[in-house]
């Protein structure tokens, strides 16, 4: 029994004290998969957490559900892709100081045999329409993420509910889903970036680009204090400076993946 | 089946190279668990002893209501506490949602209906005259409940170690009340789910077997006591 509880104390005390060495301060950031998958805060957040003496704590959600995250008060500040829902975000007075951090676009994956005629055109909800007409196999975000939002919105311009044996809501991230096409031979709407960090894990290829209406802007807002007085509005405040100011920016306009850009900036 | 086993090689040299990152996941999740485990065993352990002992009316009731707790899916779990712990929920103010707190908060409700469970069978199949010995004797209620614990010793390590396989193996308290932050909340599962997303196979696989690793060092650590 002796050794039984001296090897308790041991255990109990090397708990104790990595609960007191982790006691920098902590700025929540609610972000898109895209984000975090595409390897990009992997190497933008280090050189804010060394000079602000922090850590971010990255919780990588669907848009819908990192907007949401930031009206309920749980994250200090989002990072997402879906400009409607962030202006109606700041303007219900969830969020302050909305600012734009950069782009990238949408592309419309598919196989290399392309069933249903995508390839070379340029118009995304045009796409979308004769990939309902051939029935031919489309997987969806479903999450109501970024992505989602902007699919939704490409099938009500050409005014179609997509529904049937062809049409496979996934409910999972960007990765997930470009993964879930590949291996059902199926298309897929995904933003740029997640594709490029991709590219050596899946032989769907780029059918569609270069619409206007794929157009993919990433947007900074800080949760408003006056909502949720704990929010930690300072520091968010110094993370929006250094997303739009001359370092984080840099780091994002020399981001590559396979030797590409992922993420571009506003001139 | 080289794809299997290229990522199986790759899975090994990441462990041997002592990644930064496993470890980090590595320890979060036995920092958890070993946590909430010991939390749960302070509650599941005496109320267990006391179910199993007592006699009292809806005591069948209890048992039962027991042993559907053990089987708590994860996710039910992991809502209802992030409801609680939300900003928006009663327990908002304490900041709780997304930190390891969470997660202990969320296996501690997992593993406590385990361990009270097992305690319950193993405190039952003890010898009846072990208590009533120690009474004879002259010991205490407490003395004599104590000794009745250290003979049934090995259910009740038993208890200890089924909660913590399950703490440990769960995925969803971690996800959804942890938000699989790296290097703070992001556990062996979670990470495991991450990678997997990512397309990642051997960094997933890697993490696998360091899981399996960790369940059998634990085990043979517990056989250790047990045997004593």
């Amino acid at each position: 029994m002796k050794r039984f509880r001296i090897l308790l104390a041991a255990v109990l005390a090397s708990l104790l004290f990595c609960g007191v060495a982790t006691a920098a301060e902590h700025l929540r950031l609610a972000t898109t998969t895209s984000t975090e998958n595409s390897g990009l805060l992997a190497v933008l957040l280090p050189p804010f957490e060394k000079a602000n003496d922090c850590k971010v704590d990255v919780i990588a959600v669907g848009t819908g559900k990192a907007i949401k995250l930031g009206e309920t008060g749980d994250v200090d500040v989002i990072l997402v892709h879906a400009r409607a829902r962030e202006e109606k975000f700041v303007a219900e007075g969830y969020g302050v100081n909305r600012r734009d951090v950069m782009y990238n676009d949408f592309v419309i994956l598919g196989p290399a045999e392309d069933p249903a005629g995508i390839k070379g055109l340029a118009d995304g909800a045009e796409a979308l329409k004769k990939i309902a007409a051939a029935q031919a196999t489309f997987v969806s975000r479903g999450d109501d993420s970024g992505t989602h939002t902007k699919e939704k919105s490409l099938w009500k311009k050409v005014d179609i509910t997509p529904e049937g044996q062809w049409y496979l809501e996934a409910g999972r991230g960007m990765g997930e889903v470009i993964t879930m096409a590949t291996e059902r031979r199926g298309y897929t709407l995904a933003d740029r970036g997640t594709f490029i960090a991709y590219k050596s894990k899946t032989d769907l290829q780029v059918l569609t680009e270069g619409d206007k209406a794929l157009f993919n802007p990433y947007g900074v807002i800080p949760v408003n204090p006056k909502k949720h007085p704990h929010v930690k509005i300072d520091l968010a405040e110094a993370f929006v400076a250094y997303l739009t100011g001359a370092e984080g920016q840099s780091i994002i306009a020399n981001y590559r993946k396979n030797g590409e850009p992922l993420f571009f900036l506003y001139k | 089946m080289g794809f299997l086993f290229e990522s199986f090689q790759h899975a090994i040299s990441l462990i041997l190279s002592f990644d930064r990152e496993v470890f980090d996941t590595v320890w979060t999740s036995l920092y958890t668990s070993t946590v909430a485990i010991l939390l749960a065993a302070a509650v599941g352990v005496p109320f267990g002893t006391f179910l199993g002992l007592g006699r009292f009316p809806g005591k069948r009731a209890a048992l039962t209501l027991l042993n559907t707790l053990m089987a708590l899916p994860t996710v039910v779990v992991g809502l209802v506490l992030f409801g609680l712990f939300s900003r928006q929920g009663p327990l908002g103010s304490w900041g709780f949602l997304f930190t390891p707190m969470a997660m202990i908060a969320g296996q501690m409700v997992l593993a406590t209906p385990i361990v009270a469970n097992y305690t319950v069978a193993a405190v039952a199949g003890a010898d009846p005259r072990i208590m009533t010995t120690a009474l004879t004797l002259g010991a205490s209620r407490l003395r004599a409940m104590r000794q009745l614990l250290v003979e049934t010793r090995f259910g009740i390590v038993a208890a200890i170690v089924a909660g913590f396989g399950r703490v440990i193996a769960e995925v969803g308290v971690a996800m959804m009340l942890g938000g699989n932050i790296r290097g703070y909340t992001r556990t062996m599962t979670t990470a495991i789910a991450l990678e997997t997303s990512k397309g990642e196979f051997a960094f997933g696989l890697a993490l696998g077997i360091v899981l399996l690793a960790v369940a059998l060092v634990v085990n043979l650590f517990l056989n250790l006591l047990q045997q004593r």
